[in-house]
């Protein structure tokens, strides 16, 4: 064990015998204390790099099997569909889906549903896409397609045509002119959806617009808090789903498992994840005290 | 990197502003939120006002002479009129033309993806596992199709809940239970990766704490 998570157990535990030895005595403790509680459980987590392994459960196992089992060339497309305050969910998830999907020599058609999308999707391409695939050419191995105003209106329209919608990509080129659009005429010629995001539109839109109508198998990467709602489409009208950080770090670990070039790289959700499990365990510690709690202050009155 | 390093102090700032509130109300949280509400309508109003009236309606609809946009340029004009009192009436068309053509659209989609496909995913999926023969998938899937029955005469109050009945509807309850508290523990995910995030932001990128 390391001097770290000794470090933040002895700070957990005694922060929770403190609280528990209040409720018991039947104290109020006051909620700026276990804000306050939280907060540094997860800083020192952080500080300390408190990690835990991950191991990919089937459903992400599935949304990385989809991209792995495509053949060479496959064109992919993914959807940005998500704000600032997400990104620290989501992000690592398309920083994931982009690595792996140029690592398989896929094409890759960038686009947004959110004006929000925009420039988080410019910082992926500049912080990941370049720097990590000098290689990769824009307008034959990816282009970006920008943000189109209209929500599930633009699936609507994209779905039987690009150009419709897209007369031009994001930098003002005619999609005429870049030779990754010289056989996608529409959606029905992609090979794979991926989107990114975690409200509306987003996950359920693709599927409700694209991936049922046209056919188009569907990988999705939210916020944890949309999650539960998704998974009953899965494994019909999504192949492969990642709930939250740990879809994430799920994620994050299968790719570094099975490519060499991504042993190094950087794995935020995972990183996450530590900080994730301590705080997970804080705030079960708080129901089980405040049950006790109250299961005491009824016995009391009770009598 | 005189630019990165001001932009982390002022975004350190605001965080810092907005986490106040978790002690009391004050004026720093609320200088904190106006600078966010302002700065996400400015955003939101530039880039819509670009792509929509710049791009769509003036370089596309006029001066392309793309007459067919025209229908939803004058729907966009009918719109504004809710500005005014006297003629805010104009403005019930266009709403209504939107809320028909949405409820219009999704109808459909709804009932064949979240109806149709959910009915059939959940009676294949349960004949399927058994030729797969894994016993894991077998119960996975015997617990989705008694959880999704249970649950559907939970909500049947036409009948009373008795007997067989009765006890079919208390094992929905439970299902519906479990479900609320698994999209309760994503919640509290969810909101504990923002507060991650931000933590991970004031001790990287601005306190230089983590490398």
């Amino acid at each position: 064990m390391s001097v770290g998570l000794i470090t933040s157990v002895v700070f957990i535990g005694g922060g929770v015998l403190w609280i528990l030895v209040q409720s018991v005595k039947g104290r109020d403790v006051d909620r700026r204390w276990i804000f306050l509680f939280i907060g540094s459980t997860v800083a020192l987590a952080l500080l300390f790099h408190i990690r835990f392994g991950e191991k990919a459960t089937p459903i992400v196992k599935a949304a990385f099997n989809q991209i792995e089992n495509l053949p060479e060339g496959a064109s992919v497309l993914i959807a940005f569909d998500y704000d600032p305050a997400m990104e620290p969910e989501v992000g690592p998830m398309a920083d994931c889906f982009i690595r792996h999907t140029l690592a398989r020599k896929h094409k890759l058609f960038l686009m947004t549903l959110w004006a929000t999308g925009q420039a988080l999707m410019t910082n992926t391409v500049e912080d990941v896409l370049k720097p990590e695939f000098p290689e990769a050419e824009y307008g034959t191995d990816y282009v970006n397609l920008g943000y189109k105003v209209g929500g599930f209106g633009v699936i609507n329209v994209v779905l039987s045509d690009f150009r419709a919608m897209y007369p031009t990509d994001a930098h003002g080129t005619l999609l005429d002119s870049l030779p990754m659009f010289n056989k996608v005429r529409s959606l029905r010629d992609i090979d794979l959806i991926i989107s990114i995001g975690g409200g509306t539109p987003g996950v359920k839109e693709w599927v409700l617009f694209a991936g049922n109508r046209g056919n188009i198998p569907i990988v999705g990467g939210t916020a944890a808090v949309v999650a539960p709602l998704l998974y009953p489409y899965y494994p019909r009208q999504l192949v492969g789903l990642l709930g939250g950080t740990k879809g994430a770090a799920e994620y994050e670990s299968e790719l570094t498992g099975n490519y060499d070039r991504f042993k190094d790289m950087d794995t935020p959700a995972l990183r996450m994840m530590g900080p994730q499990t301590m705080a997970h365990v804080v705030v079960m510690a708080f129901i089980i005290i405040g049950n006790i709690a109250y299961f005491r202050s009824r016995k009391r009155e009770g009598k | 990197m005189g630019e990165s390093v001001i932009g982390a102090w002022i975004a350190a700032f605001l965080t810092l502003g907005i986490l106040t509130f978790l002690y009391k109300d004050n004026v720093i949280y609320k200088i904190s939120e106006a600078i966010f509400i302002g700065v996400s309508a400015g955003y939101w109003f530039i880039t819509l006002f670009w792509d929509n009236l710049y791009r769509k309606f003036w370089v596309v609809g006029i001066e392309g002479g793309q007459w067919e946009l025209w229908g939803g340029i004058i729907l966009g004009v009918m719109m504004l009129c809710r500005l005014s009192r006297k003629i805010g009436w104009i403005a019930r068309w266009p709403m209504s033309f939107i809320i028909g053509a949405v409820a219009g659209l999704y109808m459909m989609l709804y009932f064949t993806s979240n109806a149709m496909v959910q009915i059939r995913s959940t009676i294949s999926n349960l004949t399927e596992s058994v030729n797969v023969g894994d016993p894991y998938y077998i119960i996975g899937n015997i617990v989705v199709a008694a959880g999704t029955f249970s649950g559907l005469v939970y909500f049947y109050f036409s009948k009373e809940h008795k007997g067989v009945f009765g006890a079919t509807a208390k094992v929905g309850i439970w299902f519906i239970m479990v479900t609320f508290g698994a999209a309760f523990g994503y919640t509290v995910m969810s909101r504990m990766s923002l507060l991650i995030g931000r933590i991970d932001f004031l001790l990287s990128d601005w306190l230089k704490l983590i490398s």
